[in-house]
């Protein structure tokens, strides 16, 4: 015993010298969620150039990470915060946790996606939220993909759909909102007319997308043929298959005004003391190097339009008309969307 | 100062610092900084909701925790009381459950009971096509039993090693005395056991009031419980405010239950004589225990089955059996920059976990011998000591970064942060396992000794650490396992070099596609092997040569 406590002692006091070291102004720390992804010979390339280090720490998924950014305040541990996304962007201003940043490259970004007019948070990469359906489930039963929303509350379509919960999950959230962009708020068939008929004809809801997609999809062995993802899903599927395919195995289901665009971007952190570099780092993510890297590894479409992506995002369809709900609104809003969907749908 | 001040010093201090501070640091920042108000609580009380979570809460764990004993007792009855061949393997494997990640279990029930699973395809293929379906995904019933699935082991091992060394001749008494065997277990052997029992039952208890990943993904978002209701309260609607309310809630609700488990426990406790195994173990069988022990080593079979299920899908490909997730683990095609080796990963995973178990021992074992001094406080003590097990890894994760952000002690990015955070959540089961034991202990044995001329510190060697090495075991295994399989504050805290095996697999499962599912379950795989093989090793470790009775 004594000597694994003299072990133990030795190991403590060492991890705590080490653990005091001050962050050098050379070091860029990059703080992010689990889903972000990126090479390394990009990442190296940037330290090269601007002789530094980069630490990418990734914190939870992308509300975590915000919440971390937060309780950090005026004394943050990293210099930059990436994964902001349109239904995050107002929490993330309202605590003023950024500094201001215009980059020149924002010349080249569509209009639709500079989402934060404000000038903190820099778009990087969007993404649309809509239903995926399982191909050969819908031939085998004779079924064809539902082009409305409304048709989901038919017997055709009873305990057929996989949702994330609004509460917990950011496509859930997603596609509460593209509901609310379809139905309406105040219409005599609102979108809580609609979750009520959805619950009544057996939609199950689960609280992430892992769960939902590996668990509950007819994909991999659960008895949902619809579930609510992404639409680069299929091209991933693509990828990743295990033998080589023609086709994904999966497919979109792209319903006007009901499709999410999801933009996420980047942010310098307040009281951070590498602040030019950290400069460096969004005008370089902005570059097409950078911006055409990603898409193959976060499956997400990048919001420089001089960047290509790769051949197979043939099989991630982009809606003609997306959900037209800004960033505003939904920060004044989603408490409330979200309390009433709960009551609808899991009281 | 000496060495009986610091044994009450020591971890003492090591929750003031680790635990309660970090709390209050949370919550305070929670309530923005200022007074408490009733606000928050107002709300939350006042809300039919948050009331519903907090009763489905109470009561789900209950009937879990009963339902884990009644299937873990025999369990416990076999590893105590029988000899077989493969038996500390087989003990090892009854332990997995508890440390796989909730979504790999999760597919292992629906490769298992899905709808196209191994069970309704037998029964169509049995019956034809009108057969009785089991369609059990997301209702109560699977909360239930994965509850039991995940935590029947604690059951198994604090009580078989308690068993194990309870001389059987109360038993033998009792059956000469012309007792059945029903009436012998009623009235002698279960009293006997009623410490570990109520050890057990605290521990699953807790685990399954505080249960987040199998009720979120096992049952559905219905079935939200308060933990869940933290978790949404803090990252999606940001109201810090009543999250924080509903953790003090949890605490303080949890803290209600422990004083009153411990002192039943404490009561409960009798001078036992604790004897060497070979006595017991030596018995004659009949062939009644013959088929007692068949039976339910092909329980445990079928138990165990989820977990099979996974493995089997690990190896299978469009073409047969083979290795190729495997060796996909090994290669970054992608060329990512977070890219880790699988070696890498369990060798963090394991050194994390070793760290863990030694802080968990040493802050376990002098906890568990400040409580049982003579004093009336010790069930305060002792519920004090299982708080971390009851709050949330969302809201302990976040007071670390709040508690320790400023140089001298800046562990933000640290690996020690997340060591620091298991042996939390670890050394609750040594207190647990130790207290039986030591509070069975026959006071004369010490004091013989000490008459005898010996030292505190050779009575600790000679005549305790022989006595408790068998729990501290036990204890060690659960500490070890509480730290591999951890997950919630490990993918908050940590930088990317220190990703561990659950987080690895969380990450994989993060995209579609079946190459992804592929190697999540080949890693989840190396989860399984590595810790079997860290229970059998752990199960090897001997106090000189008695330790192990």
């Amino acid at each position: 015993m004594t000597r694994w406590t003299a072990i133990a002692s030795i190991m403590l006091v060492l991890a705590f010298t080490i653990a005091c070291g001050e962050d050098e102004d050379s070091e860029l720390v990059i703080m992010t969620h689990d889903s972000f992804d990126i090479s390394e010979t990009i990442i190296d390339e940037f330290e090269t150039d601007n002789d530094a280090t980069v630490v990418i720490q990734r914190a939870g998924d992308a509300g975590e990470a915000l919440i971390r950014a937060i309780l950090e305040k005026n004394n943050p541990s990293a210099d930059l915060l990436y994964g902001i996304d349109n239904t995050y962007l107002e929490r993330a201003l309202e605590e003023k946790i950024f500094d201001e940043y215009r980059s020149d490259l924002l010349d080249q970004v569509p209009d639709e996606f500079e989402f934060d007019s404000s000038g903190h948070v820099t778009p990087i990469d969007y993404g649309y939220v809509n239903l995926n359906y399982d191909i050969d489930f819908l031939t085998e039963n004779g079924l064809t993909a539902p082009e409305t929303l409304e048709e989901l509350t038919g017997p055709d379509w009873y305990e057929s759909l996989v949702v994330e919960n609004p509460a917990t999950s950011s496509p859930g959230l997603a596609f509460l909102i593209s509901t609310i962009a379809y139905f309406g708020e105040d219409d005599d068939y609102d979108y809580l007319d609609f979750w009520a008929d959805m619950k009544a004809n057996g939609v199950l809801v689960k609280d992430g997308w892992s769960d939902a997609y590996y668990t509950d999809f007819t994909m991999y062995g659960g008895d949902r043929p619809l579930v609510v993802s992404y639409a680069t899903s299929p091209a991933a599927e693509f990828l990743f298959s295990e033998d080589p395919i023609e086709s994904p195995p999966t497919g979109n289901i792209l319903i006007d005004n009901a499709t999410f665009t999801q933009i996420e971007g980047i942010g310098i952190l307040k009281g951070t003391n590498s602040k030019n570099l950290a400069k460096k780092f969004i005008d370089f993510a902005l570059g097409t190097r950078f911006q055409e890297d990603f898409p193959d590894k976060m499956f997400v479409y990048p919001v420089n339009e001089k960047a290509a992506t790769p051949d197979f995002f043939k099989f991630a369809e982009v809606p003609s008309q997306p959900v037209g709900i800004s960033a505003e609104e939904i920060g004044e809003k989603r408490e409330q969307w979200i309390q009433a969907w709960t009551k609808v749908v899991l009281r | 100062m000496t060495a009986s001040r610091l044994l009450v010093v020591g971890p003492i201090s090591f929750i003031a610092v680790f635990f309660l501070y970090p709390l209050v640091a949370i919550l305070a920042k929670s309530f923005g900084g200022g007074a408490v108000g009733l606000g928050p609580f107002q709300v939350l009380l006042g809300d039919t909701y948050y009331l519903g979570r907090i009763w489905f809460t109470i009561w789900q764990a209950a009937f879990s925790t009963f339902l884990t004993l009644v299937l873990g007792l025999p369990v416990a009855y076999l590893f105590a009381r029988h000899e077989f061949p493969g038996k500390s393997l087989l003990k090892a494997l009854t332990t997995l459950p508890f440390i796989m990640p909730t979504i790999v279990v999760a597919m292992g029930f629906v490769a298992l009971l899905g709808s196209g699973g191994l069970v309704n395809t037998g029964l169509s293929g049995v019956f034809g096509d009108n057969a009785p379906q089991v369609r059990i995904a997301n209702t109560l019933t699977i909360i239930f039993l994965a509850h039991a699935f995940y935590n029947y082991s604690i059951v198994v091992r604090i009580v078989s090693a308690y068993w194990a060394n309870l001389s059987p001749q109360f038993e033998e008494s009792s059956a000469m005395l012309g007792a059945g065997r029903v009436q012998t277990f009623l009235h002698v052997t279960l009293p006997l056991l009623l410490p570990a029992i109520w050890s057990s039952a605290i521990l699953v208890y807790i685990f399954s009031f505080t249960s987040f990943g199998v009720v979120m993904i096992l049952g559905g978002s219905q079935f939200a419980t308060m933990e869940v209701a933290i978790y949404e309260l803090t990252v999606k609607l940001f109201r810090l405010d009543i999250a924080g309310a509903l953790a003090i809630v949890q605490i303080v609700f949890t803290y209600i239950f422990m004083l009153i488990y411990t002192r039943i426990q404490a009561r409960s406790a009798v001078p036992v004589t604790l004897v060497h195994r070979e006595a017991i173990a030596k018995r004659k069988r009949s062939i009644r225990d013959t088929l007692f022990v068949i039976g339910i080593i092909s329980i445990l079979l079928i138990v165990l089955s989820p977990l099979l299920a996974l493995v089997e899908r690990a190896i299978s490909t469009n073409d047969g059996y083979s290795l190729v997730h495997f060796s996909a683990l090994f290669s970054n095609d992608s060329g990512s920059y977070f890219y880790l080796s699988p070696l890498h990963v369990i060798w963090n995973s394991i050194r994390f976990a070793f760290m863990s178990m030694v802080i968990a021992m040493l802050v376990g074992t002098a906890a568990a011998y400040v409580i049982v001094r003579p004093g009336k406080r010790s069930s305060i003590l002792d519920s004090l000591f299982m708080l971390p097990l009851v709050v949330s890894a969302v809201t302990l994760g976040f007071g670390f970064l709040v508690a320790f952000n400023r140089p001298p002690v800046d562990l933000r990015g640290s690996w020690l942060i997340l060591v620091i955070a298991h042996s939390l959540v670890a050394y609750p089961f040594v207190i647990r396992t130790l207290l039986p034991v030591l509070r069975g202990m026959p006071p004369h044995l010490k004091e013989s000794a000490a008459l005898l001329g010996a030292s505190p510190l050779r009575v600790f060697i000679h005549v305790e650490l022989p006595l408790i090495a068998r729990a501290l075991v036990v204890g060690a295994t659960f500490a070890f396992a509480v730290s591999m399989g951890e997950f919630g504050a490990s993918l908050l805290l940590v930088r990317s070099e220190f990703t561990t095996i659950p987080v690895a697999i969380f990450r994989l499962l993060g995209q579609p596609g079946a190459a992804n599912l592929g190697q999540a379950l080949a890693m989840s795989t190396l989860l399984m092997a590595v810790v079997a093989l860290g229970f059998v090793v752990i199960e090897r470790f001997r106090y000189r040569d008695i330790g192990g009775f």
